[in-house]
Order: C-alpha cells, then sequence, then structure tokens
C-alpha cells in the first residue's frame, strides 16, 4: 500500500512512451480536494483500470482524461508530450474517446443515426448535401460485425437494445472513429453477469485491436479478468498500483472491500455478538 | 444482436432471424400513422354527412385551410421533435404582417421592401428565442411565453400609436403590391378550380422538412438534441445552433403565413393570431409528434393540418353550428395521441 511509486515505476517497460500518462496529478473544486497525487500509465494494447468506491475520484479522473476538467497539478502528458486539455472536442482530435455511463446515445433514434451522430458523412454538394444514408447504415453493421456484434437490424431504435448491446455499440462507435484511447466509466456496473462478459469480450478486443484502454470499475473481478495494470483509489488519493503479476485477485478484492477497514468492522461486529 | 451461437452463414444476403417485416408492420412503425388514420376517418365521415364535401371546390377550401396551418404546423413539428416549444409562434404572424405593412405605409417604400424587413424583424424574433434559450436556464415553454406576451403588446402597442386604430392601413394601392400578391396570396386554377397558392408554400415547405430531416447532418441533430440533448452535446452536436435554427424555421413560417395574411386583406388587424400556437403544437401532436421530443414527423404534422381544414370546412358544409369544431378537434387530438402512443409501444416492444 505504501510503495505506489515504485510499483508504476517497475511496471513500465523502459523505452515505451505511454499513450497517456498521468503523474502525481492533483484536482481541487474549491476547497474540496478532489483527487491528490494520482499516477495512471495507458499503454497501446494494454487495459489499465481504475478501481475505487463511490466517491473514490474515479469519476474526476475520467474527466481530467476526457477534456471536461483540466488538473489543477501535476502532469498530464498524451503521447509524451505535456498537455492541458481545454474540451472533450480536443481530447477526442488527439484520440481520446470517453465512454460514459449514460453512454451518450439517444435511445429514441436508429442505431446507426446514433452511431455516426455528430460525424455524419456526406455527400453532394450545395443544397443537395445530404448524409451518406447508405454508407452509414453498412458500416454500422459492418463495424459491430467487426467487433463481433450481429446486429439484426440496424434501424432500430437504440433504446429498444439491452444495456450491454449499447455499451458494445458505444465503444465501436468509438474505436470507428479513431480512438486511440478509450476511457470506459463503469461499463459493467448496471448489467447482469453475462451482459457484463460480453462486455469484456468487447473490451478485451478493442484492446487486441492495439487501443490503449482505461476501464473505470469498482468490480475487480471484472478488472482482474482484463487488466494489466490496477490503480486503486481511495478518497481522491492513490491507495495502491500494481501490473498484474504483483497482485492477486483476492489481494485486490480485499482492498477494494476496504482492507483494514473490514478487519476492523469484523472485529467490531464480533465484539457485539453475545 | 445474439453474443451467442453465431448464425450460420445465411443463404444470400438476407438474414434468417430478421422476421419478413410485412408493410403493415413498417407503417406501423411510422410516426404518421395515427394522423393518417385520423385523416381518413374524418375524410370518410364528412364525405358521408356533407353532400357538398367531396365537391372540388369544397376539397379547394379544406385544402386552403390546411396549408395556412400548415405552413405554421410543419416548422412548429420539426421545432417539437427538437424538443421545445414556441407559444410565441401565433402572434408572430400578425407580428410579421404588421411590420412589412406598417414600414412599406410609413415610408411609402415598395411593398416588397416591407416584406423584406419582415423577414428580418420575424427571424431576429426567432433568433431572440433560441438565443434566450440556449443561453439561460428557463424552459421554452416560459420564454416563448414571454415573448407571447411581449408581442401580444407590442402588436397592439406599435399599431395603435403608429396607425391610430388597432389595425393598419390599406396598401393595396402601393407600389410592388400586386406582385407581392402573386407570389404570397395568389389563386391559380387548376381544372376550372381555384387553389390558393399557399397550398404550394405548404407542399414545399412539408418536402423542404423532410428532406432536412431525413437526410441531412441537420436533421439527425434535431432528433438528436430533442431526444437526448446531453448524448447529443456530449458528441459533438452543435446543440445551440440547432435550436436557434428551428426557431428560425418557426420565424420563417410565420414570416410566410404573416405576408399572406396581409396580401389577402391588404390590412392586419393587430390582434390576430392569440391562441393559433396551440393549434399549430395539436396539429404536430396528431401528427405523432412526441411531446417530449426526439420522435415525429413534418410529413405527420402536415396531415394534421389536413384534418384541422377537413374539420373546421366539413362542419360548415354539415351545416352545423361552428361552435362545434373545438369539440372535434379536442376529440381528434385525444385519439390522435392514444392511437400513436399505443403503436408506438407496439413499435419498441421488443428485447
Amino acid at each position: 500500500m505504501t510503495d505506489v511509486t515504485e510499483a508504476t515505476e517497475a511496471a513500465a517497460e523502459p523505452g515505451r512512451t505511454p499513450l497517456v500518462e498521468l503523474d502525481d496529478v492533483s484536482k481541487y473544486y474549491g476547497n474540496i480536494r478532489a483527487l491528490e497525487g494520482v499516477s495512471l500509465e495507458v499503454h497501446a494494447g494494454e487495459i489499465s483500470c481504475v478501481l475505487g468506491d463511490n466517491g473514490a475520484g474515479k469519476s474526476t479522473l475520467i474527466k481530467i482524461i476526457a477534456g471536461l476538467h483540466q488538473h489543477d497539478a501535476g502532469s498530464l502528458r498524451i503521447d509524451g508530450e505535456e498537455t492541458r486539455l481545454g474540451s472533450p472536442r480536443e481530447a477526442l482530435d488527439l484520440g481520446i474517446a470517453t465512454v460514459y455511463q449514460d453512454l451518450a446515445v439517444v435511445p429514441l433514434m436508429p442505431v446507426w443515426r446514433n452511431f455516426f451522430l455528430g460525424s455524419e458523412p456526406t455527400k453532394g454538394s450545395g443544397p443537395f448535401k445530404r448524409m451518406d444514408v447508405d454508407l452509414m447504415r453498412e458500416t454500422t453493421r459492418a463495424e459491430l460485425l467487426r467487433m463481433g456484434i450481429d446486429l439484426r437490424d440496424v434501424d432500430q431504435p437504440i433504446g429498444t437494445l439491452s444495456g450491454g448491446e449499447r455499451q458494445c455499440v458505444a465503444i465501436a462507435r468509438a474505436v470507428y472513429f479513431g480512438a486511440k484511447v478509450l476511457v470506459l466509466d463503469e461499463p459493467t456496473a448496471a448489467l447482469g453477469v453475462k451482459q457484463s462478459g460480453v462486455v469484456l469480450k468487447y473490451v478485451a478486443a478493442a484492446r487486441d485491436a492495439g487501443l490503449g484502454v482505461v476501464l473505470i470499475t469498482h468490480n475487480p473481478h471484472h478488472a482482474y479478468l482484463v487488466g494489466n495494470r490496477f490503480v486503486l483509489l481511495k478518497r481522491g488519493a492513490m491507495s495502491g498500483s500494481y501490473a498484474r503479476d504483483e497482485v492477486t485477485l483476492d489481494e485486490l478484492t480485499r482492498q477494494m472491500a476496504g482492507g483494514s477497514e473490514l478487519d476492523d468492522l469484523r472485529h467490531e461486529l464480533e465484539s457485539r455478538t453475545p | 444482436m445474439t453474443a451467442t451461437a453465431p448464425a450460420p452463414a445465411p443463404e444470400g444476403q438476407s438474414d434468417e432471424r430478421l422476421i419478413k417485416t410485412s408493410p403493415l408492420k413498417k407503417l406501423l412503425g411510422r410516426p404518421e400513422l395515427g394522423s393518417v388514420v385520423g385523416a381518413v376517418a374524418v375524410f370518410i365521415f364528412f364525405s358521408i354527412i356533407a353532400d357538398s364535401f367531396l365537391q372540388a371546390t369544397s376539397l379547394a377550401t379544406v385544402l386552403y385551410a390546411a396549408s395556412t396551418l400548415g405552413i405554421m404546423a410543419v416548422p412548429v413539428a420539426l421545432l417539437m421533435i427538437g424538443g421545445e416549444f414556441d407559444l410565441s409562434a401565433g402572434v408572430l404572424v400578425t407580428t410579421s404582417a404588421l411590420v412589412s405593412s406598417m414600414f412599406s405605409y410609413q415610408m411609402t417604400a415598395n411593398v416588397w421592401v416591407g416584406v423584406g424587413v419582415s423577414l428580418l424583424v420575424t427571424l431576429a424574433i426567432g433568433v431572440f428565442n433560441g438565443v434566450m434559450l440556449t443561453r439561460t436556464d428557463p424552459p421554452s415553454f416560459i420564454i416563448t411565453l414571454g415573448t407571447f406576451l411581449m408581442l401580444t403588446g407590442m402588436n397592439l402597442g406599435f399599431t395603435k400609436l403608429i396607425s391610430g386604430t388597432v389595425s393598419t392601413k390599406s396598401i393595396s394601392d402601393m407600389e410592388g403590391f400586386d406582385s407581392a400578391e402573386a407570389v404570397f396570396a395568389s389563386t391559380i386554377s387548376v381544372g376550372g378550380v381555384d387553389y390558393k397558392i399557399t397550398i404550394v408554400w405548404w407542399l414545399a415547405l412539408i418536402a423542404l422538412a423532410t428532406w432536412i430531416l431525413l437526410r441531412t447532418r441537420v436533421g439527425n441533430w434535431i432528433f438528436a438534441v430533442g431526444g437526448g440533448e446531453d448524448a447529443a452535446r456530449a458528441v459533438g452536436v452543435p446543440v445551440a445552433a440547432t435550436k436557434i435554427g428551428l426557431y428560425m424555421g418557426v420565424a420563417f413560417g410565420a414570416w410566410i403565413s404573416g405576408q399572406h395574411l396581409l396580401l389577402s386583406y391588404d390590412t392586419v388587424q393587430s390582434g390576430e393570431g392569440v391562441g393559433n400556437e396551440l393549434i399549430y403544437i395539436v396539429a404536430a401532436v396528431i401528427g405523432g409528434c412526441l411531446i417530449t421530443g426526439g420522435y415525429g414527423s413534418a410529413v405527420g404534422a402536415a396531415v394534421g393540418a389536413l384534418i384541422f381544414g377537413m374539420v373546421s370546412k366539413g362542419i360548415v358544409f354539415a351545416e352545423w353550428n361552428s361552435d362545434w369544431f373545438k369539440f372535434f378537434l379536442g376529440v381528434m387530438l385525444l385519439l390522435a395521441t392514444l392511437l400513436n402512443h399505443w403503436v408506438r409501444k407496439r413499435a419498441e416492444a421488443t428485447k
């Protein structure tokens, strides 16, 4: 729990520049310390998991990487260059795509319209400039198929898909639009066991396609299934950072469940039982 | 989609899991359905009740009534798909006519100059609505209610101040009146029956609105800002610009409508237009627009306007008391809404 920085450095392979690197990053909202001294590396073809309980600072961390908020201290390096992201658009242009919990999809719109929303391809010019509907339909189908999602009808409203399927469409969309880094905010939070499995498969598929993935979750089991490195957040600070071979699932689970606090709680409860 | 058990390679291009969608089922999925069924029912009803209803001249009258409303109902429907209301739309028509008339009269300018100034003023009011909405927090219901009250007051106030009475002076002897009348308020004779030119404007607006909605990027954005504003913003849709554009669309409709009002009656009563904004919304809702945004069609709103035209004139042809008109409209609204609701539930009940 204390050898935080050593672990991070040990995990980094020499000579490889991380796609995104957070170094000792802090963020304050007024006098509230939302995030302090957090470091994180995202490499191509790897999944970095950020684990933490509610209020641990996961959302703040995402917002900094996604360009919604700016960090107050420390440094954020993208492709080795120190950057300060001013807007989500800027982050997108640098290849960082964020899939939020609400997925940024419009439930009543067909899948293909959602897939291209905000970046619709057009053909023709002048007053006859129009969306290339055939291309959009075909591409949506093909891209989803490439991610292993076989959609029956791209014309169905996206709201009729299950939560896991919607998550997959959002991921496929980010991949198609050239994301190099994929930030996933609790992709399995509201899903059942089977659906979670489906989503994790697509997360792994994105990793295998060479993307760097930041997986935010509070489920250590899901994280350990796919993660290459793990950062644990607790009350805005980093309480642990491990490469995969440095930690076991049990240890991860124990820390997530509260670690020593859990032991205290057990003692307290046991002392109350007559 | 199914995650398990990949389907065996389909023969040819078709996917065996896709149940052959019957044309009927496809039709059921359209937002216009409720309004079309309603329109057919109303048509048959008045065909039986009123003998003169099926005559070509009667139909021309019905289409005229439908078009004057439809010119506004179509952009109002687009705005509703974009998730917003415009309660100022009714009086904006009057404002547009008043500006045009009074500018031409007071400046002794060519009528076309007044028409042009009116376009700018009307669009500016649309921009005002849009900017107020996107820059501040209150819902469009409140903001356009404010615009509605302000315009109602200004229509009366300015007209009395400038003309001394509640109506404008006649501009029929002014330069450019005839050509402007030809564009906005003429009649076209087809097969011995006179059709008002507003029908042409109406059809053109339906075509334009449908094109924008279904085949352009802007159309995609309109659905998106109405169906999920935050999601739209997150993927880079210019939410504010889209909404301001929609309010300008309503203003454009109000301009056409206002010019027609002025050029067909020559003078304008400054108190007119109050209450029409609700009728536009009724037409859009009958046409399948969701009151919460994100769903609907321009054609549906146009059919809603057609129903309105058939009922308002059908009652006259049936020689009933026209006091019953609002009652019929209310019944239509409720039935169409229930039908639309039911159809959408059916269409979306999957998973």
